[in-house]
């Protein structure tokens, strides 16, 4: 995606950090010249309005993407793998925290 | 391999089961070109519309009202960036997007070739069109492609106070000295049909919206949305005291709606034609801004270039 | 005391109020969108703090003004910002530049005036420490990539800063109003502030290989309300409405 121009910034996607302990989550990407801009450029565009504990920034061009067509070989599989769920299991009448 | 049909098939019945489109997925071509056009126009339409807006910034009546329109234009910007984004996503650049604005090719709202006259029109302006806008954007936060939807209910969430504001500055003025109360009721007056007319043309004479209404990128129709806005704003007219310019409306017992006049579509096609009162000044202040800025992004690129250079070395 | 206290008030207002006036005016044109974008919560914090020192100032002044009444009401022989604030926009090297040299200064003396004797003063201080580091921090990182980017970036960033350094004495000047708030505790000892302020100045200008003018002749008066032409024009946009109007709200 990147354009024809050299002198355009490149694009990145941001991840935000709303509260410690919490994932750090996409919420959008922009466009800075290096990293150090990227990060200065999400906290006042994506954290204005205090979203914001901490903040990861990545090249668009170095996420790489699963293929939609891939889903069902991908995901699909997982259907039937039940015993990987807590509440599969049955647990002895009386028997606490557990 | 799957032909062309039966892609278009299994594309439908997604958007049928209201799964949302992601950048990935099989799209036709003409819904990624109806796409790319729409969000488009809609990023550019915020980026000009900080324009009229930002006309006032300086001038400002209290230093409140000041910080608070700073607020709102930078969410324009900022929303305007989560837009070029989503186009970003279908393999167009926002340089390019950016380019067809700068040159003329491309369109945005043209309620924001109207001009900011007086200080009430930083009020008429939120709204009414910031009210309008608000219409489309919460049926767009349902549009069924993925990136423009998520934009969309970041922009929702942070213009909740846009419409707010603004009309708050018209009932403050309302009810404020006769010249105050004269200036609201000017630039209501001036921005009713202009907002009106931000729904976009009858749904008789709406090109583009039966396929996106199939496509779910639009929701709901035209007239349908414009119903709804007058609806509201003509009760939040009388609550303040103002009148809303429009001989004709009245409601109506039978259908539950207002009953209005008609607009003037010959304003309306000029105005996107480009004759417009403002036009020329923004397209003027867009490039000027896009041209004096080359230096300032070449020098950031030349700058981590080096860096980047150096911490290799 | 009081009277001492107002003017030194007023003074920290104005400087960042007129500040946040010609940064206001880059809003939707700025050079991409991003810096669009920083360059207002620059001129919003600004503002911010600006609208609590007036506020503060109104009450010292025991007279029931209010930061309007301060912003709205005071002709250009009455503001007491430093001529640096108020010179125009520019390119953006000379945005930049002028706020880098102020934001050197801003830093060091907001980080000095937490522990201002005057508990007012340091709270809102306190505030604004934080919000001075960034744009610090921001704008030493646009002079660095303008002095060591490319040619024209450096040339415009040179220009700016000797165009603008004329106007970096007034930041350190020494009256009357600032021995007695110096005395009692309120205002920070300046030549700290001036130490760290040359600091910054140095290292950032080395790493932008950008050259730190030589100290000569140095602009002064708008301590005392003898401002540049630009001033007056700055007041009539800022004020015109809201003087029409006497006596409204808004």
């Amino acid at each position: 995606m990147s354009s024809e121009n050299p002198n355009n910034w490149p694009l990145w996607e941001i991840f935000i950090q709303s509260k410690r302990g919490l994932d750090h989550k996409h919420v959008g990407s922009l466009h800075a010249a290096d990293a150090d801009m990227a990060i200065e450029n999400a906290r006042d565009v994506y954290t204005r309005r205090q979203e914001g504990n901490s903040i990861w920034v990545v090249k668009s061009e170095h996420i790489h993407a699963s293929r939609p067509e891939d889903a069902e070989s991908f995901y699909d599989p997982a259907d039937d793998k039940v015993y990987r769920h807590p509440t599969f299991y049955t647990m002895p009448e009386g028997a606490k925290y557990i | 391999m799957t032909d062309v049909k039966n892609l278009e098939d299994i594309f439908q019945a997604k958007i049928d089961a209201e799964q949302k489109i992601e950048p990935k997925d099989w799209m036709p071509d003409a819904y990624r070109k109806n796409l790319i056009r729409q969000i488009s126009q809609h990023a550019h339409s915020e980026v000009v519309g900080m324009l009229p807006e930002g006309n006032w910034i300086s001038r400002a009546p209290s230093l409140k009202r000041k910080a608070i329109l700073l607020a709102k234009v930078q969410d324009e910007a900022g929303h305007g960036l989560y837009l070029y984004s989503a186009v970003e996503t279908m393999g167009t650049s926002r340089e390019q997007t950016i380019d067809d604005l700068l040159s003329g090719k491309a369109k945005y709202s043209s309620i924001f070739n109207y001009p900011t006259l007086t200080w009430a029109d930083i009020g008429a302006v939120g709204w009414l069109v910031d009210g309008a806008a608000i219409m489309n954007q919460v049926m767009l936060c349902r549009t069924s492609y993925g990136p423009y939807a998520r934009a969309m209910v970041r922009i929702c969430k942070e213009e909740s106070f846009h419409q707010r504001q603004g009309y708050e500055i018209m009932a403050v003025l309302a009810k404020g000295s006769p010249e105050q109360k004269e200036m609201a009721q000017d630039a209501l007056n001036r921005w009713w049909w202009p907002s009106l007319m931000m729904f976009g043309p009858t749904d008789a004479n709406s090109p583009h919206s039966a396929q996106s209404m199939k496509w779910k990128i639009k929701r709901q129709s035209n007239d349908e949305l414009r119903q709804t806005f007058i609806d509201r704003t003509v009760q939040q007219a009388e609550v303040i005291g103002l009148t809303i310019p429009d001989p004709d409306l009245k409601w109506n017992e039978e259908t539950k709606h207002y009953d209005w006049g008609t607009i003037d579509w010959t304003e309306f096609n000029n105005v996107v034609a480009g004759n417009g009162p403002c036009n020329k000044e923004r397209l003027a202040a867009r490039n000027k801004a896009h041209n004096e800025g080359a230096w300032v992004r070449e020098a950031a690129v030349a700058y981590a270039a080096k860096k980047a250079k150096r911490k290799a070395a | 005391m009081s009277q001492a206290l107002f003017t030194y008030t007023l003074r920290l207002a104005d400087d960042i109020l007129i500040l946040s006036q010609r940064l206001g005016e880059w809003c939707g044109h700025g050079p991409i969108l991003e810096e669009d974008i920083a360059l207002t919560n620059r001129a919003l914090d600004h503002l911010g703090e600006a609208r609590n020192l007036l506020t503060y100032a109104g009450q010292v002044e025991g007279k029931g003004r209010t930061e309007d009444d301060l912003a709205y009401l005071r002709m250009e022989r009455q503001y007491t910002s430093v001529k640096l604030v108020e010179q125009p926009n520019g390119d953006y090297a000379h945005t930049m530049v002028r706020s880098f040299l102020f934001d050197a200064y801003h830093l060091p003396l907001m980080q000095a005036l937490t522990k201002s004797k005057d508990e007012q003063l340091a709270a809102i201080a306190g505030k604004s420490v934080k919000e001075a580091t960034y744009h610090l921090r921001a704008s030493s990182e646009w002079i660095i990539r303008f002095g060591d980017g490319t040619e024209e970036s450096h040339q415009r960033a040179q220009a700016a800063l000797d165009n603008l350094w004329t106007f970096t004495g007034e930041l350190f000047e020494n009256d009357l109003v600032l021995e007695e708030m110096t005395k009692a505790g309120i205002a920070p000892d300046m030549t700290a502030v001036k130490a760290a302020w040359s600091k910054t100045i140095d290292e950032v200008l080395a790493e932008a290989t950008l050259k730190r003018p030589e100290d000569g002749f140095m602009a002064t008066g708008g301590r005392k309300g003898l401002h540049s032409e630009h001033m007056g024009f700055i007041l009539a946009e800022m004020q015109h409405v809201t003087r029409a109007y006497p006596g409204v709200s808004w």
